[in-house]
């Protein structure tokens, strides 16, 4: 399958601060990717290299088979969504409508109407008399009328209610249910995208740790619950990704090489959350900076 | 036609969450063969489900000769899955409720129904082996 996104040694610097270091990544068509990662590890300015808003320092981005730039051509296939939606707030979504039609080459402003009459959202009331719910979906169908290639989405939830967040995340979900529509949306909230997402990138201190699609993220890697005990035999065969260890118990969270054999530890599977935040806490816990730990697994095969 | 309700908290996989229901709505007689399963699109859009997921479950399906795909025209159902007839399992329900307002009479909470109900399959599958 043809990768959408790909990436090698991508690194952004601004002055003295590293906002993106030797990030390789790879996205292969029609996934919806979830992009995460805490405050600042780099997120907004992964997505703004990809929507060609900013040059790399360093390292290369392939995007749709080009580089991304600021060239009509390129940005004709990429919708990108802001945190703060970018929208005309004294306007109407009809007048935006209007001005989509006078900036993009390719539009279907009918979409938009089938989309916001689907929602019950008024066409011709100003946009910033709508809910943030509705702003956030009128924003989305205005950037679906570009049929972009691939859709970049920086934190489009964080200021949604929980009904809207649904709603919202139903109308992507739909929208990449053609197959042809490549999606990457950074969020904080991992139980939202969870469903909806498959696909997943985590970035941890301007450094990409996972890249991966969820299926196999959840097929490699267990949790392990057992007496307290020596974990060499498991680091041996395994790799931890996290340990916790009260006096009497030790939870691990493992990125399986095989079975494991050692009868002594419960073996169970992880949701994509404890995956996450076990990688997540690798920072924390001074990990993350050997060649061996947090790897970064091959792009997912074909499915 | 059928709605689906996914779970995200569930340990069940959603798109097994899918397969089950659908098996469970043709057990139930809720679906019938020659029905039409809903689109992925409408699928995604009321469950807020990847795409991916609800053609997995389908193809699981269709796999277990319960549904075909016609092409152009959607998802449509072709056959029970193996089992009693729809009314057995309402008639068994019945007794069953029966049985947990007894158990419930007699002191026992949740916990110890389900174990209970868990280690008497678990005998009767021992004795069905030996």
């Amino acid at each position: 399958m043809t990768a959408v996104i790909e990436t090698s040694g991508l690194t952004k610097r601004y002055r003295r601060v590293t906002a993106l270091s030797d990030c390789t990544v790879s996205v292969p068509q029609g996934r919806i990717s979830a992009l995460v990662g805490s405050n600042g590890a780099g997120k907004t300015t992964l997505l703004r290299l990809l929507a060609g808003l900013a040059a790399p320092t360093a390292g290369r981005a392939v995007v749709l088979g080009g580089e991304p730039r600021q060239d009509p051509a390129y940005l004709a296939e990429i919708g990108f969504l802001a945190q703060e939606i970018p929208l005309y707030r004294r306007r109407t979504a009809q007048d935006h409508i209007g001005i989509g039609a006078h900036l993009n080459p390719r539009w279907d402003g009918e979409s938009v109407r089938a989309r916001l009459a689907g929602l019950k959202i008024p066409l011709d009331r100003p946009v910033g008399t709508l809910s943030g719910g509705q702003r956030a979906q009128v924003a989305l169908a205005l950037t679906l009328a570009k049929r972009p290639g691939l859709l970049l989405l920086d934190e489009p939830l964080a200021a949604l209610d929980p009904l809207a967040r649904r709603n919202f995340l139903g109308a992507l979900a739909e929208a990449g249910a053609g197959g042809g529509l490549t999606i990457v949306l950074s969020s904080h909230l991992i139980a939202d995208i969870e469903r909806v997402c498959d696909h997943l990138i985590l970035l941890a201190e301007s450094r990409a740790t996972l890249c991966d699609d969820v299926e196999t993220l959840l097929a490699e890697h267990r949790v392990l619950t057992g007496p307290r005990k020596d974990t060499t035999a498991i680091a041996r065969a395994h790799t931890i990704v996290r340990e916790d260890t009260t006096a009497r118990q030790t939870t691990l969270l493992v990125k399986l090489n095989g079975p494991v054999i050692d009868p002594a530890w419960v073996v169970e599977e992880a949701n994509l959350e404890e995956i996450v935040l076990g990688y997540m806490s690798q920072d924390d816990a001074g990990y993350g900076t050997g060649p061996e730990a947090a790897p970064l697994s091959a792009v997912g095969g074909d499915r | 036609m059928i709605r689906f309700r996914v779970d995200g908290r569930s340990a069940v996989p959603p798109y097994l969450q899918i397969v089950q229901q659908v098996r469970q709505a043709l057990r139930m007689g809720v679906l019938a063969v020659g029905d039409q399963l809903p689109s992925v699109r409408e699928v995604v859009a009321a469950t807020v489900v990847n795409a991916n997921t609800v053609l997995k479950a389908y193809r699981d399906l269709e796999r277990e000769g319960l549904v075909e795909a016609r092409a152009g025209q959607g998802t449509f159902v072709r056959a029970r899955p193996p089992g009693p007839p729809p009314g057995t399992h309402s008639r068994l329900g019945r007794a069953l409720a029966v049985w947990v307002r007894q158990a419930r009479a007699a002191g026992l909470d949740d916990e110890a129904i389900e174990s209970l109900l868990r280690v008497t399959l678990q005998a009767s599958a021992q004795e069905d082996i030996a």
